[in-house]
């Protein structure tokens, strides 16, 4: 809105300088021809002439340079509007001097004069219009140099203005030099014609006219004025005469100079303008490939805009595009063809023994035109391949045919192997993005398993007066299988057990929530640890896949006898410290893991064993997690060292000797990260009664 | 990482196991296993002496096996573990399912 108030008040400011120019040069002719002295100085009209082209520049200053909606051919129906207006009001002026014939108004000098002015003024706000106009043609694209050259020439012309303004002599001492030098530079300048390139068809033709009618009112303008010049008076005492003036010269040959070249240089482009928007297409469709992975949801899409795209960009009639995929074999993608037409050709050319269609080693765009001759009924004539690479492995071919004999140039061949190569980068970068999604995807479902399986260990451990239970138990970043639960049987008896499921990940989760339920069902009436494991073995070979299987302990802890029954499955082996003869011990007994021996037979691959307890007894129950964990020299944990961290600590209770052992673990491995399910579950017993 | 190198010799193939066995180099295992009875071996001896390292994805590839060797009439016995390696068998179980030899000429005397 502020630059709209000021080009009003510029126009505004103009239009008063004019009549201001106006009013002092004829009354300063008055003066002069009726022979008195003018009161006013005769170099006023040329300063106000200069003042009134100075706020004409900045007013087209505003409205054409500064108004960033124009477009070039916005630019070129300004001045054309311009030159219109200017044209029409100086016919009408023409019309008017008929009319009035051989009157005396006609011919008198005042009146001359004053037309004379008219038109100059009209003159000077064509050639400004223009000239910012041309500005903006020239200076698109610029580079430093032009920005350079230009500030030279507008600056040049100005300080032309003010010479004039000064020293009238001066000026027209050196009026032929300083008027070379600007055309030259305007020479120079018009050889910028950039945006020429940018037009379309359609903006081509339009801006032709313009340019033409635009050279049109410019000679006519130039005509005008120049036959307007009253002859009456010496151009010697000529006040104001824009022959002499180097400003107003030099505007007039730049802008009609650039006028001309512009017509013709829009004139001869003319005919490669489609060479030019078809490489414009090019580069969208290249963009169009390689956006659309990020807009298409799946490979599909990719395939149909390669084929859309190589298409458009080579004047295809049809294409195809084959992809061979290890399991679902040959694909194929179409595009204005049947794919029974499409599969029939790709016979002909296997049968031809032509290779590089099938064969996805071929690593060269082949024309196999030539073979397709032999085709009967086939109405295409020409035929290019070309194959697509992802990550350097070939995975299909891209096949564009034409009904025209030769119709594939060396060029399109080039176009579209480029085409091929985005379209691979673009389905590389998809399956990429694939990849991505599915892994965060099963790193979702790992949380969720890792959720359950933390929520199938037991929160509270079985309580009793006779024992103190601890329990510990910490998972890799995957989801673990260690497992362990208590559930109280009767009044005197806890059954316990610790279990290690094989595998990882979800499965692993599912497995133990299958031995939860086993442990929880066949636990509660049972006394007899080897039996459970025959019956839990029963249970789990129809959950356990083959090669899965699970290894546990189950114990029985009966407080009035003061024993544990227990079978080991295939578990670590059970460590012992008996009080009494300040010993611990590994039990040796055998037994085979749930889910190795897939029938009844199994009954005879487990031991019942049976140990009696007293006060401060303690026993050790552990995953293999403790035992296989590794320090910085590639060494295990190992049994040995659990034993001696065992009996460090003998005196402790359980809580204490938990903490101790996972310190000593943490310090042995160097760090409290290890890679591995790791559980401990610690049973002291307190038989004082 | 596991190298598995497999020889014959005279009608027995030798699948000789270098290095450790995890869930990800099982994988090999099973498919020199599996190899090894598609070319219809009925004889089968492992070598472990080279074996570092078995995790129980490795013990549960062997442990597959039984069932179809069983019903195949194929016998396989492994040797040369080391003691680390026995211990992880034996831990399991596995000891009383496989058929374990001290060396190779033991096991080759078993699969008579």
């Amino acid at each position: 809105m502020r630059t709209k108030a000021l080009t009003r008040l510029l126009f505004s400011i103009a239009i008063i300088t004019w009549l201001a120019l106006v009013f002092t040069d004829l009354s300063i002719l008055f003066s002069v021809r009726n022979g008195l002295k003018p009161e006013i100085a005769s170099w006023l009209p040329r300063v106000i002439l200069n003042a009134y082209i100075i706020i004409l520049f900045y007013f087209y200053k505003f409205k054409i340079e500064r108004d960033e909606s124009l477009n070039f051919i916005d630019l070129l129906w300004r001045v054309f509007a311009t030159g219109l207006i200017s044209t029409v009001l100086s016919l009408i002026l023409r019309l008017i001097e008929t009319l009035l014939g051989g009157s005396k108004l006609a011919s008198n000098f005042l009146y001359l004069e004053f037309t004379y002015l008219i038109n100059l003024g009209l003159m000077v706000s064509v050639l400004l219009c223009a000239f910012m106009a041309w500005k903006r043609l020239i200076l698109y694209q610029k580079s430093k140099w032009l920005i350079r050259l230009w500030t030279f020439f507008e600056w040049g012309m100005a300080i032309s203005l003010l010479f004039n303004s000064l020293n009238h002599v001066f000026v027209q001492q050196y009026f032929q030099y300083v008027l070379g030098l600007f055309v030259l530079v305007g020479l120079v300048l018009s050889g910028n014609m950039k945006w020429v390139a940018y037009l379309n068809f359609r903006q081509k033709w339009t801006g032709l006219l313009l340019l033409l009618l635009t050279i049109f009112y410019l000679f006519y303008i130039f005509l005008t004025a120049g036959s307007l010049l009253p002859e009456t008076v010496n151009p010697e005492n000529q006040i104001i005469n824009h022959s002499v003036h180097v400003f107003i010269l030099s505007l007039m040959i730049f802008v009609s100079l650039y006028s001309i070249f512009s017509f013709l240089v829009v004139l001869f482009n003319l005919p490669t303008t489609s060479v030019f928007e078809q490489k414009l297409e090019e580069v969208v469709n290249f963009q169009r490939i390689s956006q659309s992975i990020q807009t298409e949801q799946n490979e599909e899409s990719v395939y149909n805009i390669l084929l859309e795209t190589s298409v458009s960009t080579v004047f295809a009639d049809a294409a195809w595009l084959e992809l061979t995929e290890r399991k679902e074999g040959h694909r194929i993608y179409t595009y204005a063809i049947k794919e029974k037409e499409a599969r029939d050709i790709i016979a002909h050319l296997e049968k031809q023994q032509v290779r590089g269609l099938l064969e996805q080693n071929q690593d060269k765009t082949r024309n196999l035109s030539k073979h397709l001759g032999a085709l009967k009924g086939a109405r295409f004539r020409s035929i290019l391949a070309y194959p697509i690479y992802v990550k350097g492995e070939n995975i299909g071919t891209l096949a564009l045919l034409k009904e025209l004999p030769e119709g594939f140039n060396k060029e399109m061949n080039k176009i579209v192997s480029t085409f091929a190569n985005q379209a691979g980068i673009s389905i590389e970068n998809f399956r990429l993005m694939e990849e991505a999604l599915q892994n965060e995807r099963y790193k979702e479902e790992l949380k969720i398993a890792k959720t359950v399986q933390k929520s199938l260990l037991p929160q509270v451990l079985e309580k009793d007066e006779h024992f103190e239970m601890v329990a510990f138990s910490e998972s890799a970043d995957e989801v673990g299988g260690d497992y362990y639960d208590t559930l109280r049987i009767n009044e005197h008896q806890t059954a316990l057990i610790i279990a290690d499921v094989s595998g990882k990940g979800t499965t692993a989760a599912f497995h133990m929530s299958q031995m939860k339920g086993i442990f929880h069902s066949l636990a509660q009436g049972c006394n007899d640890p080897q039996d459970f494991m025959f019956r839990a073995n029963q249970a789990l070979i129809h959950c356990l896949e083959r090669g899965s299987f699970i290894s546990a302990t189950f114990f029985v802890v009966d407080t009035r006898e003061k024993k544990v029954r227990y079978a080991r499955a295939g578990h670590c082996p059970v460590l012992f410290y008996t009080s009494s003869r300040d010993t611990a011990e590994y039990f040796k007994d055998k037994g085979v893991a749930l889910g190795m021996v897939r029938n009844k037979s199994y009954k005879e691959f487990i031991q019942q064993n049976e140990f009696s307890f007293a006060n401060n007894d303690i026993l050790v129950l552990y995953t293999d997690g403790i035992t296989e964990a590794k320090n910085s020299k590639n060494e295990q944990f190992g049994n040995e060292r659990l034993l001696d961290v065992l009996c460090e600590v003998k005196t402790l209770s359980p809580k204490q000797i938990q903490e101790h052992l996972i310190n000593r673990l943490y310090e042995f491995s160097g760090t409290s990260n290890i890679d591995d399910d790791y559980t401990t579950m610690i049973i002291k017993f307190n038989d004082r009664t | 990482m596991i190298h598995i190198k497999r020889l014959q010799e005279d009608g027995t193939d030798v699948v000789a196991l270098v290095g450790e066995i995890d869930a990800s180099s099982s994988i090999d295992l099973d498919l020199a296993i599996a190899k090894s009875v598609g070319e219809n071996f009925t004889k089968i001896l492992i070598d472990c002496s080279a074996l570092e390292y078995i995790s129980s994805a490795g013990l549960g590839v062997f442990m597959s096996y039984i069932e179809e060797f069983k019903e195949k009439n194929i016998s396989m016995v492994l040797f040369g573990m080391n003691e680390k390696v026995s211990n992880t068998f034996e831990i399991l179980g596995l000891n009383e399912l496989l058929l374990i030899a001290s060396d190779k000429a033991e096991a080759k005397k078993m699969l008579a």
